[in-house]
């Protein structure tokens, strides 16, 4: 019933008709091609599909791909939201040029970053040189996949907080101060709720991203059994042994379990919007 | 290099077209394309050889022809085959990738013993890359097992390369110990001075030669070759141990295809002339170990006398190898295994 009277509220007409084109093109672009992984596991049978998803190797990389995802997305949250911060609230000579900068790790085919990373952080490489002077190891280790995934995931991040940020009017940070707000009073009762779903939002598309990340972080992870394969590495050793099965199978756990996280952080997110609102 | 003749011959063939005359010519004479589906190294070499056959075809028949090279990781050209992609001959790195496209029936599971020599035109063995000076003293299999050698090497599960250096590793041992757990703990050992598992031959080489990690890298001898000529026979040095594995690339048609294309004849034309001598002097150009004696002895220097073992004699065959070393669960998982 109430989804009529919605219906009848609505100044523009045409829902049934827009509703009709979003469930297609969902199902066209989304649901269809994913739902071949699922067809794919089912000759499997049960047993096999345990079996293949709980080998050791492919539960290590799991735990690699999830926690490396996770750790780039907190710290892309934070440089993120200091990324926007500054370009929306502040006027210097070269800002376009920063702007479009953000831009460029979508633009770039993730191959080519994780080349750069690894050469860049290789023993002769010119970060790696130095590193390794102080015994510390970025390359071959699951810090190196984590500095790949932050490359990839900084501009989600940046790109959602901004358009919020720049609605946040300034004068509200300024009513803040006049009624005797402390600097962080006004960034975290007045600020952080405005902008908290942006950077959930932009955060949650960071972590998504960097599970299924392959091209980048294939060059700099060393690739070791039980230390540094991710995820999406075992589904690729899957196909190469002609296990179409095999492989359906490790991504079909990864792709319900990101999804389930996924909608986690929604219910998240709408749960915050009614907390603040 | 490869777009270039490509472009060549496009030019040629449009400037034909443009000036109206020859269409019927080129309606008579007809013109044919083929597609070698490949893997990684081979592409300087299919280049050249490609150039020979046409002109070769050109002359016998008055056909001219477009061959067209696709290179990939082994098992991924197997794959893309196997998913529809319409190779009219595959030149892989190791059986088992052609067997694989076999059981999907697009030729038949005696492929193998339809060509001389397993099928195989030209073949490659394992021998060490070190840098110059050779400062471990890397000189033979048990050298590379030292601790505090680092040893580059691809992943076994994603390259065929990896495979053949595995194998090459194992049969070693077991020829030289007769026992086959004495091999697994070698080759335990092995991986364990193994900092990195690239998902491919080209990706190791790139790691150890311009990301200087590691003190060897297990390579295919013609890979090595292009590594001391792309990088500098001042940086790196081969080492050829005294024992390893004769790798076998082979080739093969895919019936399916040509019978489809129409093609047949041509791509069995393709595959035996690299069986003749022009094509293996130019096998051996390429740093590939040619079949034909004559061609081997007139590049003899570059090729060191090193006892090759075939992969049948201390395995059987691809499939039994690769159930029982590189499928999941297999004696490469458990040496990872803790």
């Amino acid at each position: 019933m109430e989804f009529f009277q919605r219906k009848r509220r609505n100044i523009l007409p045409g829902f049934g008709l827009s509703m009709g084109y979003t469930v297609f093109y969902l199902s066209a672009i989304v649901i269809v091609p994913l739902s071949m992984i699922f067809f794919n596991t089912i000759p499997m049978g049960w047993e096999p599909f345990i079996h293949a998803v709980t080998a050791p190797r492919v539960l290590a990389s799991y735990r690699l791909s999830f926690s490396t995802a996770l750790f780039a997305a907190l710290f892309d949250g934070g440089v993120g939201l200091l990324t926007a911060w500054v370009l929306v609230r502040y006027q210097f000579p070269g800002k376009q040029f920063l702007d479009a900068l953000v831009d460029l790790p979508f633009a770039l085919p993730t191959a080519v970053a994780g080349i750069c990373f690894a050469t860049l952080y290789s023993p002769v490489g010119w970060l790696g040189e130095t590193l390794t002077k102080w015994n510390i190891e970025i390359i071959n280790t699951p810090t190196g996949i984590v500095v790949a995934l932050i490359f990839i995931g900084f501009p989600f991040v940046v790109r959602t907080i901004q358009p919020v940020l720049e609605e946040v009017e300034q004068e509200i940070e300024e009513a803040a101060q006049c009624l005797g707000a402390t600097r962080w009073q006004t960034f975290r009762k007045i600020l952080l709720p405005h902008l908290f779903p942006a950077l959930l939002t932009g955060s949650t598309l960071a972590f998504a991203r960097g599970i299924g990340e392959y091209g980048s972080v294939i060059f700099i992870a060393g690739n070791l059994p039980m230390k540094t394969e991710i995820a999406p590495l075992m589904i690729m050793a899957k196909l190469d042994q002609f296990d179409y099965a095999g492989a359906s199978a490790v991504a079909l756990v990864l792709l319900l379990i990101s999804f389930s996280m996924l909608l986690l952080l929604n219910a998240v997110q709408e749960w915050q919007q009614k907390e603040y609102r | 290099m490869n777009l270039g003749w490509i472009k060549k011959i496009t030019i040629t063939a449009s400037l034909i077209a443009a000036s109206g005359l020859p269409g019927t010519i080129a309606e008579a004479a007809g013109t044919a394309t083929l597609l070698n589906v490949s893997y990684d190294p081979t592409r300087e070499l299919y280049q050249s050889e490609n150039a020979a056959f046409i002109q070769h075809w050109q002359k016998q028949t008055g056909q001219t022809l477009r061959i067209d090279q696709s290179h990939g990781g082994s098992g991924k050209q197997a794959r893309a085959i196997i998913d529809g992609l319409e190779a009219d001959v595959v030149t892989l790195a190791l059986a088992y990738d052609i067997d694989a496209i076999s059981d999907s029936k697009l030729l038949p599971a005696n492929w193998q013993t339809r060509l001389p020599n397993n099928s195989t035109p030209y073949t490659s063995t394992i021998v060490f890359v070190v840098r110059k000076g050779n400062p471990k003293h890397i000189t033979t299999w048990d050298d590379i097992v030292k601790p505090g050698v680092s040893v580059i090497t691809p992943n076994p599960k994603t390259s065929g390369g990896a495979r053949w250096n595995y194998l090459a590793a194992w049969g070693y041992k077991q020829k030289q110990s007769g026992s086959a757990v004495q091999a697994k703990n070698f080759v335990k050992a092995l991986y364990k001075n193994v900092p990195v598992l690239d998902t491919g031959a080209r990706g190791s080489t790139m790691t150890f030669a311009q990301r200087g990690l590691g003190d060897v890298l297990l390579a295919w001898e013609n890979e090595a070759h292009l590594i001391l000529k792309e990088f500098g026979k001042d940086k790196f040095e081969i080492v050829s141990p005294a024992i390893s594995i004769l790798a076998e690339p082979p080739v093969a048609i895919v019936d399916k295809n040509v019978t489809k294309h129409g093609t047949r004849k041509l791509a069995e034309a393709y595959l035996n002339f690299l069986y003749t001598p022009q094509a293996q002097d130019i096998i051996a150009r390429n740093s590939y170990r040619p079949r034909n004696a004559a061609s081997l002895k007139k590049y003899a220097a570059n090729f060191p006398k090193i006892k090759l073992f075939t992969l049948n004699e201390v395995f059987g065959n691809w499939r039994t190898a690769q159930k029982t070393h590189f499928n999941d669960g297999g004696v490469f998982d458990q040496i990872y295994l803790p």
